[in-house]
């Protein structure tokens, strides 16, 4: 356990060192706080829209829940946002290692895999919770100029879908940092895979066969929907964490298979 | 006291290593010996736990170093051949970071990291130097690089060092203070240093085993070594007249163990080289060979073999020395150059 609290504190003050953190933290907040904005207004302007048609037909405006309709979006882009983020992340974990030696060090020292692996993971995990932190901050401003004050469920079941869909897609980030020595191509292989899971998802709504259904259930953007609407459903937390294990588990046996291949 | 036991490494077709076998004892210093790509890496690295051999294996302090690999890696200090260091690090942070995974109990790390700064002039009180702490290791020049290496090794106060080259890359002043490091470790730790420079073994080493495309070719104590060697005797003659008849009859003489020639320039004449036994009265027989058989015999000198001598005869083919035998000259780090090129 100490150990891998001194592998993640080592990695994570590494993400600090270099601009990196500090241009991926600065971009992340400018698309996310913009989207959030203009998400916003555009439901509010609808529900003013709506309101009005409805003095002028004389009657009752229809209830407008404007607050869990921008949370829904808010995730949904924010879930986008991430395939571009998220390698940014993962790319060096094990690829600068390598590169630099540095590898020798950890191997050679009385560290388990598991330990290394688990380290560098909590530590991208923790990168990408502090990425995360600040967009909550919306949501606080939101609340104290809502009338009535909306309620907090939807927008917690959001973050909570959005840190299990990080969390596989880092798993998996990782994973793809152990096979190469370059920083470059792992990112972009990551980028790739993520775009192919992501096409994956608008493949599935076409076509209803077993295959369909199979890519369907693959589709790790799918089982965030739910989490978006408010809806927490174990499915997709199973499916999540036995994403994550299956990830971490391919980053283990890559890890060890390392030296052999020195 | 480290026992190798029948390790081998095979890449593909390649094998790097071949059933080498060699113990250390406790205290001791050990000379790892060998051209590049002798296969010295591959066995400190299959020594501490960085990759696996292909069959054998080995006892660190009686722990096997495959199924009991995390105790043994406890006991060693490592410095590989490129040092492994985070550049984005300052010295000292590096140092904790080691001391932490290397398993130093938190309350001695501030002070191991202290004790280890000053041990290898990171940190000076006085004069010159500097105070090196604070630096990010990937501003620091090769030599100051290889003492945060060497301080990352003995960190944790390892019973057992394994240094792969651990004076490249430093200025002739640098390189006495890391011997004279090493030296003082003897008695209380066991190391095993690799090297292609061959003063430093005579200097710091109380055995030397010398290792030629992944085997051993022998294992002795640095003046045993000289000694044997000293016991054969080289002759160098230079001679004017018929090099085959004279080889022939020289060949054909008791005591006479090789024969090497090249010529001399412009002269006409032949200078060879001679691989005798000790006994004196071969240089008699030499020369009365010489000139009974109507040759101008122009020198007769002995020159005792030194120990690279004994490393290229043993390190490389015969016709090889032939033709660079008399230049070897390795007492300088650069000129160790002339050890690769040949192997």
């Amino acid at each position: 356990m100490r150990n891998i609290w001194a592998i993640m504190q080592r990695e994570y003050s590494n993400y600090f060192v270099s601009p990196i953190a500090y241009v991926v933290i600065t971009i992340f907040l400018l698309v996310m706080g913009f989207f959030f904005y203009y998400i916003l207004r555009l439901f509010v302007q609808n529900s003013m829209m709506a309101s009005m048609q409805s003095q002028q037909f004389g009657g009752m405006a229809p209830p407008m829940d404007v607050s869990s309709m921008v949370a829904r979006n808010f995730f949904e882009t924010l879930s986008t946002v991430l395939l571009f983020m998220l390698p940014m992340l993962t790319m060096g974990l094990y690829a600068e290692e390598r590169k630099q030696g540095t590898l020798e060090l950890l191997m050679t020292s009385p560290l388990t895999s598991i330990q290394v692996i688990l380290g560098k993971y909590l530590a991208s995990l923790a990168f990408f919770l502090s990425m995360l932190a600040p967009t909550f901050l919306y949501f606080l401003i939101m609340q104290v100029y809502s009338q009535p004050h909306f309620p907090w469920s939807p927008v917690l079941s959001g973050y909570l879908g959005v840190l299990l869909l990080g969390g596989s897609l880092i798993a998996l980030g990782a994973f793809i940092s152990t096979l190469t020595e370059n920083q470059i191509i792992a990112s972009v292989s990551t980028f790739g895979v993520f775009l192919i899971l992501w096409v994956l998802d608008f493949a599935t709504h076409s076509g209803d066969s077993k295959l369909g259904e199979a890519l369907n259930y693959l589709s790790v953007l799918n089982h965030f929907d739910d989490f978006s609407k408010g809806v927490i459903d174990t499915t997709h937390i199973i499916f999540y964490l036995s994403f994550m294990a299956f990830a971490l588990l391919l980053t283990l046996r890559s890890f060890e298979s390392m030296r052999w291949r020195q | 006291m480290i026992e190798v036991d029948h390790i081998s490494k095979r890449y593909g077709n390649k094998e790097a290593v071949s059933d080498v076998s060699f113990d250390v004892k406790d205290g001791e210093i050990l000379g790892f010996l060998g051209p590049n790509a002798a296969g010295k890496t591959t066995t400190m690295r299959i020594l501490t736990g960085y990759i696996p051999p292909t069959a054998g294996t080995a006892r660190i302090e009686g722990l096997d170093i495959l199924s009991q690999s995390i105790a043994t890696r406890k006991l060693i200090g490592y410095l590989p051949e490129n040092p492994p260091l985070y550049g984005e690090m300052t010295v000292e942070g590096y140092l904790h970071f080691v001391a932490r995974i290397k398993g130093v109990p938190g309350a001695d790390r501030l002070r191991k990291v202290e004790e280890i700064m000053m041990k290898c002039r990171l940190v000076e009180s006085s004069q010159e130097g500097g105070d090196y702490r604070h630096r990010l290791i990937k501003h620091l020049s090769k030599g100051y690089r290889q003492r945060v290496g060497l301080a990352q090794a003995l960190i944790h106060d390892p019973r057992i060092l394994i240094l792969d080259e651990p004076t490249v890359g430093l200025d002739p002043k640098q390189i006495i203070e890391v011997r004279e490091l090493i030296k003082s470790l003897a008695g209380t730790h066991t190391v095993i240093l690799s090297t292609h420079i061959l003063p430093e073994v005579s200097m710091t080493c109380h055995r030397v085993v010398i290792i030629n495309k992944g085997k051993i070719v022998v294992e002795d104590t640095p003046e045993n070594l000289t000694q044997q060697l000293h016991g054969g005797d080289r002759l160098v003659v230079e001679i004017k007249g018929q090099l085959e008849t004279i080889e022939r009859l020289i060949k054909a003489l008791p005591g006479v163990r090789q024969i090497t020639s090249k010529p001399l320039n412009g002269s006409g004449a032949h200078e060879l080289t001679l691989e005798v036994t000790s006994d004196r009265s071969v240089r008699n027989s030499v020369a009365r060979a010489v000139l009974e058989s109507g040759a101008e015999l122009w020198s007769l000198r002995p020159v005792s073999m030194s120990l690279e001598d004994i490393f290229l005869q043993l390190t490389t083919s015969e016709q090889e020395v032939g033709g660079e035998q008399n230049g070897s000259a390795l007492a300088e780090p650069q000129t160790s150059e002339g050890i690769d090129r040949e192997s």
